[in-house]
C-alpha cells in the first residue's frame, strides 16, 4: 500500500513505487545493418568494426537472458531507485489549463535518466571482460552516471567533455572526478558535446581490445541507437502503466520529452509507441530557428551521416557539421538519434522546438508551480508546453512529460542568466 | 591511369611503394605541394578532403582540415582544382563519408573521373555500408557501384581487430591497393614503428596478391624501410602535413619525400 501524504491524493503517487522493477518484454530490433527505415548503420572506421559486432552479439544475448535482465531489474531498484514515480501536476495544469503528469527521472541516483542505460552497459562491460570504460557528457549528467558505474563496478573510468561544457558544468566536473574518472576537456570544434564524442571515438580506436565505450544517448553507430533504447525503455514501460493507474485505464493524450541525441525521449516513446498517444520531441530551438543558433536537427537538418549514423545533421551545403547552439550543454548537439529521425519521417512522433528564452520559463514554472527543480534539458520539453497549451496541445487534454533530471547542476548558470549570480 | 595497374607495375619493377598524404586547399600553394610530391619520387598521391569531424584523425590532420575549412576548401573546390595538376602518378582522394553522399554517390564519383583522379580512401564507409544503396537519395547505388560505374577504384582499409575471414572479404572488395593500419589509433606521429605493423602487413599478404601499403604512425624513412619488409609499401601524412602546418611549402614537401624515397630505394 503507498501511503498517503497529506492534501495529495493517493493516486498521484504510482503504486510500484517501493516495488521491485519489473522489467517490461525487449522492443523490436533494428532491420538488417542496424536500420531504422533509412537511417542508423554502422559508419565508422574498419578498426572498430570487430567491437561493435562483439557489442551487439553480447547485448543480443544478455537482453534475451533471465540472468542478465534480473541483474539490470536489480540494480535499477536497489541502487538506481526505481521505480520512479509519475507525479500529477496539479497547480501547474490549473495554470496551463491541462492535466499534466511527470515521469519522474529527476529522483533517481545521480539525478537523471541517464543512470539507466549506464547500469545496463557497465553490466556488459563486465560480462565482455572489458576493464574499463569511457564515455562523452555534455551536460555531465552521463559523465556522472558513467563515473558511478564504473565505481560500483571497479572499472577504470575516463570522460571527455567539450572545454565549453567543463567550464559551464564545474559541479559534474568535480562529482566525476570525485567518484575516481579522469575528465578529459575537449578542445576542438565548438568544444561541446560534438567534439566530445568525436575525441571518444578517437581514444576508442586506440583502446578498443580492453575498453567499452559506454554512449549516453541513442546516436552512434549499431547497436547503441537500439541498446540505449532498450536500457531505456524501463521509463517509458513504466510511465505507461503509471499513467494508466492514474487516468482509469486510459494513455495520455500527448506524450512530450526533449530531444537532444534523444535517450529519454526514445526511452518514453518505446512505451507508447503502441498507443494512440502523440509523441512529441521537444529540440532545442537556441535563440530561435531563424538565428541559426540552435539545436533543432530534426526541423533545420538534413539526412547525413555522423558519429557511426545516418540521421539529420545541421550541416553546410558542403556537408560540413555546423556548431549546435543551447542553453542546455545536454541538448548542444547538431544531430538526433536515428530511430528519432524514422519515426519522425514516418509521422509517428512530431519534433518541435522550444527557445532558450522558453526553456528559462519552463525552468521557472515548474520550480514555481510545484516545487520541482527541473535540469534546462526537460525545461525545453516544458517550456514548449507552456507555449503551446490552448494552441497546439487543446485544453484540457492529458499531457505525459518526462522530467528527464533535475536542476540542482543548473543552478548556478540559471542564476546568472536570471541576474542573480550566486559567486 | 589505374591506380592498382600502375602500383603493381611499380611493385614488378622492385620499387618500395610510397604514397604521401597532403590535405587538399591547405594554403594557396597545395597544389604546388602536390607537384612537389610528385617529382619527390611519390608513387601515387592521397589527397585528403578535409572534413569537419575526422574522427580517424589526430591532432595534425584535424587541424590542417580545420585550417583549410577556414579559408575555403570545398570538396568541389579540391576536386576541380586537382584537374589542373599534370602528374605522372595517381591520385586518390581520402575523405569522410559525409561530404561524400551530401554530394551524390554518383556525382561525387563522376566529378571524381573528370579530375582524373583514380581512387577514393573512405574510412568510416566500412565494408559493410559500402554496398548499402540509399532509398532516399532518388534510388541511388551504393558507393560501391557508383564508384565502380565511374572507374574510382575504393581503397579499403584493413586493421589489426580485423579477424582473418573478414580480412579476406576486405582484401577482395578492395580497389588499387589495401590499406593496413599498422597500429591501434589515429593518424599522427610516433617515435617507433608499432610492433602490430608487420603483423599486419603479415596477414596482409598472405590474404592477397593487391598492393598492400601500411599507414597510420608511419613517422621517419627507418620507419617505413622497417614495414617495407613484408609490405609493399607506406602512406605517409601526418609528418608531412605538420611541415605544411609550420609554413613548409613545396620545397619542404618534396625534401621530406625525397628523404623517405632515398630509404626506401636504400
Amino acid at each position: 500500500m503507498t501511503p498517503r501524504v497529506r492534501g495529495i491524493p493517493a493516486e498521484t503517487v504510482s503504486p510500484a513505487r517501493g516495488q521491485p522493477v519489473v522489467l517490461g518484454p525487449p522492443g523490436p530490433e533494428p532491420e538488417a545493418r542496424g536500420r531504422f527505415g533509412e537511417f542508423g548503420g554502422r559508419y565508422v572506421p574498419e578498426t572498430l568494426i570487430p567491437a561493435l559486432m562483439d557489442l551487439e552479439g553480447a547485448f543480443r544475448q544478455a537482453w534475451s537472458s533471465d540472468s542478465f535482465r534480473g541483474e539490470f531489474a536489480a540494480l535499477l531498484t536497489s541502487y538506481a531507485g526505481r521505480p520512479t514515480p509519475v507525479t500529477e501536476c496539479h497547480r501547474l495544469s490549473e495554470r496551463l489549463g491541462l492535466r499534466v503528469l511527470l515521469k519522474r527521472e529527476d529522483l533517481t541516483h545521480t539525478g537523471s535518466h541517464k543512470i539507466n542505460n549506464v547500469l545496463g552497459q557497465a553490466l556488459l562491460t563486465r560480462d565482455m571482460g572489458k576493464t574499463a570504460v569511457i564515455a562523452e557528457t555534455g551536460a555531465g549528467q552521463h559523465g556522472v552516471a558513467t563515473a558511478t558505474a564504473a565505481a560500483l563496478f571497479g572499472l577504470r573510468c575516463k570522460v571527455f567533455m567539450g572545454a565549453v561544457d567543463v567550464d559551464r558544468q564545474a559541479r559534474n566536473v568535480f562529482r566525476m572526478r570525485l567518484l575516481g574518472a579522469e575528465v578529459v576537456p575537449v578542445q576542438a570544434g565548438s568544444a561541446t558535446l560534438k567534439d566530445a564524442i568525436n575525441e571518444a571515438l578517437r581514444d576508442w580506436v586506440a583502446t578498443v581490445e580492453d575498453t567499452h565505450y559506454c554512449i549516453g544517448s541513442v546516436v552512434g553507430p549499431h547497436p547503441y541507437p537500439w541498446m540505449v533504447r532498450e536500457f531505456q525503455r524501463v521509463v517509458g514501460d513504466e510511465a505507461r502503466a503509471q499513467c494508466r493507474e492514474i487516468l482509469g485505464g486510459a494513455d495520455p493524450e500527448y506524450v512530450v520529452a526533449c530531444v537532444g541525441g534523444g535517450s529519454n525521449a526514445m526511452g518514453t516513446f518505446a512505451g507508447f509507441l503502441d498507443t494512440d498517444a502523440r509523441l512529441v520531441g521537444v529540440e532545442a530551438g537556441g535563440d530561435g530557428l531563424e538565428s541559426g543558433r540552435h539545436g533543432a536537427s530534426i526541423a533545420r537538418g538534413v539526412p547525413g551521416v555522423l558519429h557511426g549514423a545516418r540521421s539529420y545533421y545541421l550541416q553546410d551545403e558542403h556537408g560540413q557539421i555546423l556548431e549546435a547552439h543551447s542553453i542546455s550543454a545536454g541538448l548542444d548537439y547538431p544531430g538526433t538519434g536515428p530511430e528519432h529521425a524514422a519515426l519522425a519521417a514516418a509521422g509517428r512522433a512530431t519534433y518541435a522546438h522550444a527557445t532558450d528564452t522558453q526553456a528559462l520559463e519552463g525552468f521557472k514554472l515548474l520550480s514555481a508551480t510545484e516545487g520541482i527543480v527541473p535540469a534546462l534539458e526537460p525545461a525545453h520539453a516544458l517550456g514548449w508546453l507552456a507555449a503551446e497549451a490552448g494552441r497546439a496541445v487543446p485544453a484540457g487534454s492529458t499531457v505525459l512529460v518526462t522530467l528527464s533530471g533535475r536542476g540542482d547542476k543548473d543552478a548556478s548558470q540559471v542564476a546568472e542568466l536570471l541576474g542573480e549570480p550566486l559567486e | 591511369m589505374n591506380l592498382e595497374a600502375h602500383l603493381r607495375t611499380r611493385r614488378e619493377a622492385g620499387q618500395k611503394l610510397l604514397v604521401p598524404y597532403v590535405t587538399g586547399g591547405l594554403g594557396s600553394a597545395w597544389l604546388d605541394v602536390v607537384r612537389a610530391v610528385a617529382d619527390a619520387g611519390a608513387d601515387a598521391i592521397e589527397i585528403g578532403i578535409p572534413f569537419s569531424d575526422p574522427v580517424m584523425d589526430g591532432r595534425i590532420i584535424q587541424e590542417a582540415s580545420r585550417r583549410a575549412i577556414e579559408i575555403g576548401a570545398t570538396p568541389a573546390n579540391i576536386i576541380n582544382d586537382l584537374a589542373k595538376v599534370d602528374i605522372a602518378v595517381p591520385l586518390v582522394v581520402m575523405t569522410y563519408y559525409n561530404p561524400v553522399q551530401h554530394f551524390g554517390h554518383r556525382r561525387f564519383a563522376a566529378s571524381l573521373t573528370a579530375s582524373g583522379i583514380d581512387g577514393a580512401i573512405i574510412p568510416d564507409l566500412p565494408l559493410d555500408e559500402l554496398t548499402g544503396s540509399l532509398a532516399s537519395n532518388g534510388g541511388e547505388p551504393s558507393w560501391a557501384d557508383a564508384a565502380d560505374e565511374a572507374g574510382v577504384e575504393t581503397v579499403l582499409l584493413a586493421a589489426p581487430t580485423t579477424p582473418d575471414a573478414r580480412l579476406a572479404a576486405i582484401c577482395a572488395r578492395s580497389r588499387g591497393f589495401v590499406y593496413g593500419v599498422s597500429l591501434l589509433g589515429v593518424t599522427g606521429e610516433r617515435d617507433k614503428l608499432s610492433g602490430g605493423a608487420l603483423e599486419m602487413g603479415r596477414r596482409l599478404k598472405a590474404a592477397t596478391d593487391k598492393p598492400v601499403l601500411l599507414g597510420v604512425g608511419l613517422s621517419t624513412p627507418e620507419h617505413a624501410v622497417e614495414a617495407t619488409s613484408v609490405a609493399d609499401g607506406v602512406i605517409i601524412g601526418s609528418v608531412l602535413v605538420r611541415r605544411l602546418l609550420e609554413g613548409g611549402g613545396p620545397e619542404q614537401a618534396g625534401a621530406l619525400v625525397a628523404a623517405f624515397r632515398q630509404g626506401l630505394d636504400g
